[in-house]
């Protein structure tokens, strides 16, 4: 078995350099190693101005996604006995703009989401000693696959219309967007509509697929927006032929 | 040049990639994708040679004639061939796909794509039977 | 409440296309493109054809057919020409070509039906 295994990653050093370039380290390879671990020798044993996101390093922050051999992947959930016997390529999560060596800047992405408000809103505001909001199991079942979401970004990675079109809402944000507007408990629906159905809001997407290939909670966000398009076509048809009706 | 006294937030400059026009062609998913998108082009293909058809008929019996075997030719018959594969993907990655746009709801549970996707495929068998049924049998 | 785009509309003829062309094109597709000019099988005669189309029902679902199937493709070509060709920015131009396409197939389907003898 081999001993160690090369990583090939990505610098961005934009005081030193203009363009990104590749960097070699042989690291030790273990069979119980992630490409975090990976990561993190480097850093503490062979070059410490390797910079890089993590947190958890168990899967549920949604700190560590960057681009492996090509693949967005979450490097805390992605064994280095995969590639053996390597080299192993880490590039940052591609879609976004680099800020430094792996890590990206995703300001895009949480304007987005706070857009399509990712919170319970209600139009009545009963007090607390009312009493709490019952939801049976079944309403639970409703939404929370889509409520899995660890915002990782893997989706917009793997997104080709979020890379050709900035604008686009993306995976994650509209599928929270459904999370929301499937829960019973929510009364939001139309608010979010009006910033979801705008041009390139949903409409952009064209159920490519592959963010739900690659998302590591099996949220299924192209459904969640297949699903978003036949309720915003509803929707629109419903105001359309009946203007008179409250949204 | 005289320094701005107004204060700016210090920005490292980002480094963005330029999406190649290639993109589809560097995954195995996304080439399926864009094959899936063409098969849109004999959807229309077809709807052409329809309205030709249409227009044939209005022409009287010898102008149907020439078009039946204008529809001979080896070079359209390949072209059909390969219309043909595409509609047929078309169909088939759209009854796969429309489960995830209509959930299907029973009993508290969803029902799982494959039930709803199996309706879609048995009413696709019968209404082709019924057109095959319609056009061959005696007048 | 907000100016709501009109993708909306779009989207539904799309769908609807889709699902028009996936049940008929792939058997009228096979019998007209490939049984009937190889010989496979005996297409219906003139007069059998036009009898069949002649029915209002017949000229209903063959309008459809087109109308929806013309525009399913020219929503979904005009998101790969965005795409795959990455010039969006000609936005003006493709959706003439695209639903303009469309448009003009069905109004020619229209009149050709409208007329049949």
């Amino acid at each position: 078995m081999a001993e160690t295994i090369t990583i090939e990653v990505a610098r961005y050093r934009p005081e030193q350099e203009g363009e990104p370039t590749f960097q070699s380290y042989e690291v030790p390879f273990s069979k119980d190693w992630v490409v975090l671990d990976a990561l993190n020798y480097i850093k503490d044993h062979l070059d410490g101005s390797l910079s890089f996101r993590w947190s958890c390093r168990m899967g549920v922050c949604g700190s560590c996604g960057m681009t492996v051999n090509g693949e967005p992947k979450l490097t805390c959930a992605t064994f280095l006995s995969h590639y053996s016997p390597g080299p192993i390529r880490v590039e940052p999560l591609q879609n976004f703009p680099v800020v430094r060596d792996l890590v990206i800047e995703m300001t895009d992405f949480l304007e987005k989401l706070q857009s399509v408000k990712p919170w319970i809103v209600r139009k009545d505001d009963p007090a607390p000693a009312e009493g709490e909001f019952l939801q049976t199991p079944e309403e639970l079942d409703e939404f929370k696959q889509f409520s899995m979401c660890i915002n990782c970004m893997i989706c917009y990675a793997a997104c080709p219309v979020y890379g050709l079109d900035p604008q686009f809402i993306g995976p994650a944000a509209i599928a929270l967007a459904q999370r929301y507007n499937l829960d019973s408990r929510d009364q939001g629906e139309q608010e979010r509509l009006d910033v979801l159905s705008q041009h390139e809001g949903i409409w952009g997407c064209t159920f490519v697929g592959e963010c739900t290939e690659v998302c590591p909670k099996n949220v299924d966000p192209a459904g969640a927006i297949q699903q978003y398009k036949l309720a915003a076509t509803k929707d629109w048809f419903k105001s359309f032929l009946m203007p008179w009706s409250k949204p | 040049m005289k320094p701005s006294t107004a204060y700016r937030q210090y920005h490292p400059k980002w480094h963005r990639t330029r999406v190649s026009t290639l993109w589809w062609s560097r995954k195995w998913s996304y080439l399926k994708f864009m094959l899936r998108e063409l098969s849109s082009v004999f959807v229309a293909f077809y709807v052409v040679i329809l309205l030709l058809q249409l227009h044939a008929l209005r022409g009287g019996p010898e102008a149907y004639l020439e078009f039946q075997q204008w529809l001979e030719n080896p070079l359209l018959v390949i072209l059909n061939g390969i219309g043909f594969l595409f509609v047929l993907f078309h169909a088939v990655t759209w009854f796969n796909l429309a489960p995830k746009a209509m959930v299907v709801r029973l009993r508290g549970r969803r029902l799982p794509d494959v039930l709803v996707a199996a309706p879609n495929y048995a009413a696709w068998l019968a209404v082709s039977a019924l057109i095959v049924f319609l056009l061959l049998r005696e007048g | 409440m907000a100016n709501r785009s009109n993708e909306p509309l779009l989207w539904a003829l799309f769908s609807g296309g889709g699902v028009a062309a996936a049940f008929l094109i792939p058997i009228l597709f096979f019998l007209y493109g490939l049984a009937f000019p190889l010989g496979w099988l005996q297409p219906p005669d003139y007069e059998r054809t036009l009898d069949l189309v002649r029915h209002p029902l017949a000229r209903l679902a063959l309008f459809l057919l087109c109308f929806l199937s013309l525009f399913h493709w020219a929503h979904r070509f005009r998101f790969t020409l965005y795409d795959g060709l990455q010039i969006k920015h000609l936005d003006p131009v493709i959706n003439l070509f695209c639903y303009g396409g469309a448009v003009t197939g069905t109004v020619a389907a229209a009149y050709l039906l409208w007329t049949l003898p």
